[in-house]
């Protein structure tokens, strides 16, 4: 019967957040998060920073255990902490690569290692019995109101500014040169950008940890490259499916009773694996079974 | 914010006075003084490393320089156009033709304005100019060399600069595209705008640029073509050194009077 079935699905999909706020707040969240990581993460694909991300929530740590020092396990302090470590980590870098001639990547990786080997040893020697596996995976299923509030609010807020932005920006990706020779301020919209990749990393580190966090902003974002050209469908695609892979990966934490922050960011390596194979543009199904017919011109 | 066009201003003098642009202390343009006329046409020509792209440079106010100052006419602040050697321009990011070429408003679009339907218009008559009719929807990395080179042309006729400044801009073209090209430039000049191009074709200098700038991190000869590529000038620019030497004392050369940063 079919009814059967439907009863079925709800009990699936819908039952457990119908049931518990937790599973609710976690999927508020974590759509919250897939629709800033999206577009934040294309524009990182477009500039070949895929590993900045990595590199910022790597200097999330110490900004968060000086947080926890000086005010225990308190979410605005460490959250505060958080973004003021990895903003400067990240401006300093992106400083280092305008005035001199090291690269980008170069730098970030020099400002990313001192500031996670600063953030061990904050942590190491506060001698308190903080668990190092909390800050490193998050726990999206603690999520209170007022966590929920910080990540939907930081969300809105990057959205809000990456709107603001948007043109210089993907001119500064494209052409910084031009951007230059047309008085257009290119240096202070990638910093601004270089904020607000901190920023949603902050709000991510909430539910999913400094380390799962990032894999929500490149996985969706390298995904959608393999099926759309422009970059705003691509933002658009990769939000969508950042958001569906927080709900997919809560559910089958729910059902299977696995954590969860792996389970998200495994749904979302899935979608990207699946990408990769059977995308419409450089996939692999094309790459090996190119179109055996070629047009006239 | 006005909808208008801008309203091209006539260009002004280039006034160079005794230019030092340096990398690492090491001069790549060595006290050059002269001008360029409103109007005028000119070739910068000179071996590799003459510090022809680093003038070019500078006079688009990318670099700063070490000693001596550049001034554009008596304030009116003219709008100057700028093309780069192609390098400079990521072909893989996914942006359509029109929208490069609409960039080339950016002074009235900024990061908000609305494009209306007369800059839409303008993009595509730029585009027609320059023989690419119906690119409008494609992608940047889909087109040839050559083809971007077009764009890039388009995108400076929309620019609609009083002063406009190439950098190698027929550099690795075929015959036609790069006599196409060429056109452009020479309606520019006689629509009056300021052009300075870094050019390697000598026939094409001598045919077409008036002027002439021969470099070799100073000034060889500046002047009207002919006279300026005449043999021995031309020689005596093949001698000069590319090379750097790191025991080169320092330059003690008089900065010259009234010479401003």
């Amino acid at each position: 019967m079919w009814t059967d079935w439907l009863v079925l699905l709800y009990g699936w999909f819908f039952q457990p957040f119908v049931d518990y706020g937790f599973m609710r707040r976690a999927l508020v969240a974590c759509l919250a998060i897939g629709a800033a990581c999206g577009p934040i993460g294309t524009i990182l694909v477009l500039r070949r920073m895929s590993l900045a991300g990595d590199a910022i929530a790597h200097a999330v740590l110490p900004g968060a255990a000086v947080g926890f020092i000086f005010f225990g396990l308190s979410l605005p302090a460490m959250s505060i902490g958080s973004f003021v470590a990895a903003a400067l980590m990240a401006l300093l870098a992106a400083a280092v690569t305008r005035w001199t001639a090291q690269k980008e990547d170069a730098s970030f990786a020099s400002f990313y290692l001192i500031t996670l080997a600063l953030g061990v040893m904050l942590i190491a020697t506060s001698g308190s019995k903080v668990d190092l596996l909390h800050f490193l995976f998050g726990s999206v299923l603690a999520i209170d109101g007022p966590s929920l509030l910080l990540i939907a609010g930081a969300s809105s807020f990057t959205l809000l500014g990456l709107a603001i932005i948007w043109r210089p920006l993907i001119v500064e990706c494209f052409d910084p040169i031009f951007l230059r020779s047309v008085g257009g301020r290119g240096a202070l919209v990638h910093q601004l950008f270089m904020l607000m990749v901190v920023l949603t990393l902050v709000s991510a580190f909430q539910a999913l940890g400094t380390l799962m966090a990032v894999g929500l902003l490149m996985l969706p974002a390298t995904a959608a490259r393999f099926w759309c050209a422009g970059v705003v469908t691509r933002a658009l695609l990769a939000a969508g499916m950042g958001a569906l892979s927080g709900a997919a990966g809560l559910l089958i934490s729910y059902h299977a009773n696995v954590p969860s922050g792996p389970a998200i960011v495994l749904f979302a390596g899935g979608l990207y694996v699946l990408s990769l194979c059977f995308g419409t543009r450089d996939s692999l199904r094309m790459i090996w079974f190119p179109a055996s017919q070629h047009k006239e011109a | 914010m006005s909808k208008n066009m801008a309203i091209r201003l006539p260009p002004d003098v280039i006034e160079i006075h005794n230019l030092t642009l340096a990398y690492q202390g090491h001069p790549a343009v060595h006290h050059v003084t002269g001008r360029f006329l409103p109007g005028s046409l000119t070739a910068i020509v000179g071996p590799n490393g003459a510090g022809k792209s680093t003038l070019l440079g500078a006079l688009s106010g990318q670099l700063q320089a070490a000693e001596g100052s550049i001034h554009f006419g008596l304030g009116s602040k003219s709008v100057l156009a700028y093309l780069p050697q192609q390098s400079s321009i990521d072909r893989e990011f996914p942006v359509r033709v029109l929208d490069v070429v609409l960039l080339g408003a950016w002074r009235e679009l900024k990061s908000f304005s609305r494009v209306s339907d007369l800059m839409r218009s303008r993009a595509t008559e730029a585009l027609a100019a320059v023989g690419l009719v119906g690119f409008e929807r494609r992608f940047i990395g889909e087109l040839s060399v050559g083809q971007l080179q077009r764009v890039l042309f388009a995108r400076l006729l929309m620019q609609d600069a009083s002063i406009i400044l190439l950098d190698e801009p027929f550099n690795a073209l075929d015959t036609r595209t790069a006599e196409d090209l060429l056109q452009v430039v020479l309606t520019w000049h006689r629509e009056a705008r300021t052009v300075i191009a870094v050019l390697h074709d000598m026939n094409m200098v001598r045919a077409h640029f008036p002027q002439t700038l021969l470099l070799a991190r100073e000034v060889i000869a500046w002047g009207d073509s002919a006279q300026t590529l005449a043999t021995e000038n031309l020689a005596r620019a093949r001698q000069t050194s590319e090379y750097w030497d790191e025991r080169a004392p320092w330059c003690a050369r008089p900065s010259g009077a009234g010479a401003v940063r």
